[in-house]
């Protein structure tokens, strides 16, 4: 057991007073960010980013990862007291969560889901220690083509596994794809859709487009709706949390369900959104008590809670492994990664060893600290929450200006985050999903290489995409997933008899 | 991108697939532009490779593809969705936050970020929250200067100050 060993190691990394003092640092501010509206994982990381230049790429990244952790359980705590979702994830968790708080619950099904979530993403970090080290070996041996294969494939389950337009799936990739364009040329040196304007050399950072995006865009989304908090009270006595835990083992078939469905989401790029979704949908569908759901089952918290939580650890997976990451906020880990001088990707399991198990070292004992962390301190969040709206709201436009502007010290960046924000402020509206159109610009440059590097070695022939049996199931893999919504259609009408089975609750 | 700015007389200010419309023809300007660059780079295969507009290329027709089918839809689609994109107190309450925000960046390029972001916080509680000027003030220039030290004292990262600098006298 050689993963065993590695990871006594990356314990053995993670545990100095510095990266444990970062760790309880990121987790609150993980919370906090995933209790405020318009902060959430993906621009919360994004913003801090920039104070973590000259840390340690070790000493960085656990903070920043904490905080991803701390984002993930803080969401619960509007959805269940207040019945706002703080992170898109948590919505499913609305559902059941402020019933029971409702009831006068809320203290049960706080803990019912922290604990959950906790539950979820150990499942998915035991996944991941074995697991990723396998992926990273056998895709040392992947060339361009399979890089290539491989980012055709995260785009590709995007478009068949996605719900809604495609043809909007598919714009909101180009788009994308056509911003990380922008800028110099890497192989040929020409400037692309610069229009003769030298700020745009840079090209766009996906950091601002991160902030905007999700910063801006939600706050817009929550103004509109005109937000007047109004939340129910908690306090989470040892008492309560006891008597929960009792409750929980006799949902183990729900725990084992949902943590399959957010494993199986977080790597492939559905994400925890869509992963908490259909864990609640599935959870509905085969308890007991599916008809009472919505009326503040402990179960209807429990499911979408752990599916979400394994879903954002093990969209980790591919990042580490792959340099693909399955999700916005890991995008924003690996853009991290790659400014503190680290080249994500199978090499990283040889060449930084200690970085890696550090990470996943600090990801057990993260999740860890989160759990004491949002048992301990829950009525300090929600009294930030009861702070009205039209404080909370400039601040934290402030804090996505000083974050787009530490990113490259340049004010334009400033600009491009407010157009970001109204891009997508519409976006929402009008169901274009974000996730593609940030990952697109996270991979563009690295996908433009994977495949003008293949086009080299077969001199133009797509052909090369089949020239082996692992590149060409792979990119078959793709296709079959980008052809999917037509391809289930078409089984319907030959079966006619069985109908497809509907995930969402 | 704008384009829904414009007012409206009735209640319901736009329909839905009228935005709808509006953003899938600007994603296909955007297409038709990139593929037009990529043209003008080169396109194809040159002496050395493939060229620098050879992905974008294609990147541009994908989106040329997806803006035409939802312009499409958005116009002539049977499921196209005519319900209000907002009515007129929603774009109001919108437009109070968007609107003041771009002064505020503009505010950034010439007071820098510390003196811009007192005005703009006092100034949405003063007005959008109708706190009294003292309280607004107070709460503005604490967050403000909790920033100050986090950013310039801890964490050495230093912000914009503004064309004018007007912070110049403390130091940083």
């Amino acid at each position: 057991m050689e993963e065993i060993g590695a990871l006594f190691h990356g314990f053995a990394v993670v545990l100095t007073p510095m990266n444990m003092l970062l760790m309880m640092v990121g987790i609150v501010l993980g919370v906090l960010i995933g209790v405020l509206p318009g902060l959430g994982g993906a621009n919360g990381v994004a913003i801090l980013l920039p104070l973590t230049f000259t840390m340690s790429p070790t000493s960085a990244i656990i903070m920043l990862s904490c905080i991803y952790w701390g984002a993930l359980f803080g969401g619960a705590i509007t959805s269940i007291l207040f019945n706002i979702p703080g992170e898109p994830w948590s919505v499913a968790t609305t559902f059941d969560g402020y019933p029971m708080a409702q009831q006068g619950r809320a203290g049960e099904a706080l803990a019912a889901a922290f604990t959950s979530s906790f539950v979820g993403a150990l499942v998915a970090v035991v996944m991941i220690t074995f697991l990723a080290p396998l992926v990273a070996k056998f895709a040392l041996e992947f060339g361009p083509p399979e890089f290539f294969a491989v980012y055709l494939l995260t785009f590709c389950s995007f478009i068949g596994m996605g719900k809604g337009s495609p043809f909007k799936i598919l714009a909101s990739m180009a788009l994308g794809f056509a911003l990380a364009a922008v800028g110099m040329d890497t192989v040929t040196g020409q400037l692309r859709l610069t229009f003769g304007w030298s700020e745009l050399m840079r090209g766009f950072d996906f950091l601002i487009a991160v902030i905007g995006l999700f910063g801006i865009g939600e706050i817009l989304l929550s103004m509109e709706e005109g937000l007047a908090f109004s939340g129910k009270t908690a306090r989470i006595s040892p008492k309560v949390v006891l008597e929960t835990w009792k409750k929980l083992p006799q949902y183990w078939l729900t725990y084992i369900r949902s943590s399959l469905i957010g494993i199986w989401m977080g790597i492939t790029p559905g994400g925890a959104t869509p992963a908490s979704f259909m864990g609640y949908g599935i959870a509905k569908k085969m308890s007991r008590d599916g008809a009472k759901f919505g009326t503040g089952q402990l179960e209807g918290v429990i499911a979408p809670e752990t599916a979400a939580h394994a879903a954002g650890t093990s969209a980790l997976l591919p990042m580490l492994a792959l340099g693909i990451p399955g999700s916005p906020t890991a995008a924003v880990l690996l853009g991290g990664l790659l400014i503190w001088g680290l080249q994500p990707g199978p090499l990283l399991f040889v060449e930084q060893k200690d970085f890696v198990w550090g990470l996943i070292a600090s990801m057990y004992l993260g999740n860890l600290a989160g759990l004491i962390v949002v048992l301990t301190t829950v009525p300090l969040f929600a009294a930030i929450l009861r702070i009205p709206f039209s404080i909370i709201a400039p601040i934290i436009i402030v804090i996505c200006a000083i974050g787009a502007y530490t990113v490259h010290n340049a004010m334009l960046d400033i600009w491009f985050m407010l157009l970001f924000g109204v891009v997508g402020y519409l976006f929402k509206k009008l169901d274009y999903p974000l996730a593609p159109m940030v990952l697109a610009l996270v991979l563009g440059d690295k996908a433009e290489d994977a495949f003008r590097q293949s086009m080299l070695l077969s001199q133009g022939e797509v052909s090369i995409m089949w020239s082996n049996p692992l590149v060409g199931t792979i990119t078959s893999l793709a296709l079959i997933l980008l052809l999917w919504p037509l391809i289930s259609k078409a089984l319907k009408i030959i079966r006619p008899g069985r109908e497809g089975r509907v995930f969402t609750g | 991108m704008m384009g829904q700015n414009k007012e409206g007389g009735s209640r319901p200010v736009i329909a839905s697939n009228r935005v709808e419309a509006i953003v899938a023809s600007v994603l296909l300007l955007i297409g038709a532009v990139v593929v037009y660059n990529s043209v003008q780079l080169g396109a194809r295969w040159t002496s050395d490779g493939p060229g620098s507009g050879y992905f974008p290329f294609y990147i541009g027709l994908m989106l040329c593809l997806s803006g035409a089918v939802t312009l499409y839809q958005a116009l002539f689609g049977k499921l196209k969705n005519t319900q209000a994109f907002v009515d007129r107190e929603q774009l109001k309450r919108v437009m109070a936050v968007l609107i003041p925000a771009g002064f505020y960046v503009l505010a950034i390029q010439f007071l820098g970020v510390y003196l811009a972001s007192t005005l703009y916080i006092a100034l949405f509680m003063r007005v959008l929250g109708r706190y009294s000027w003292i309280n607004s003030i107070v709460a503005a220039v604490a967050v403000n200067a909790v920033f100050f030290l986090m950013f310039e004292v801890w964490f050495k990262v230093p912000l914009y100050k503004g064309i004018y600098e007007p912070l110049s006298f403390l130091g940083y």
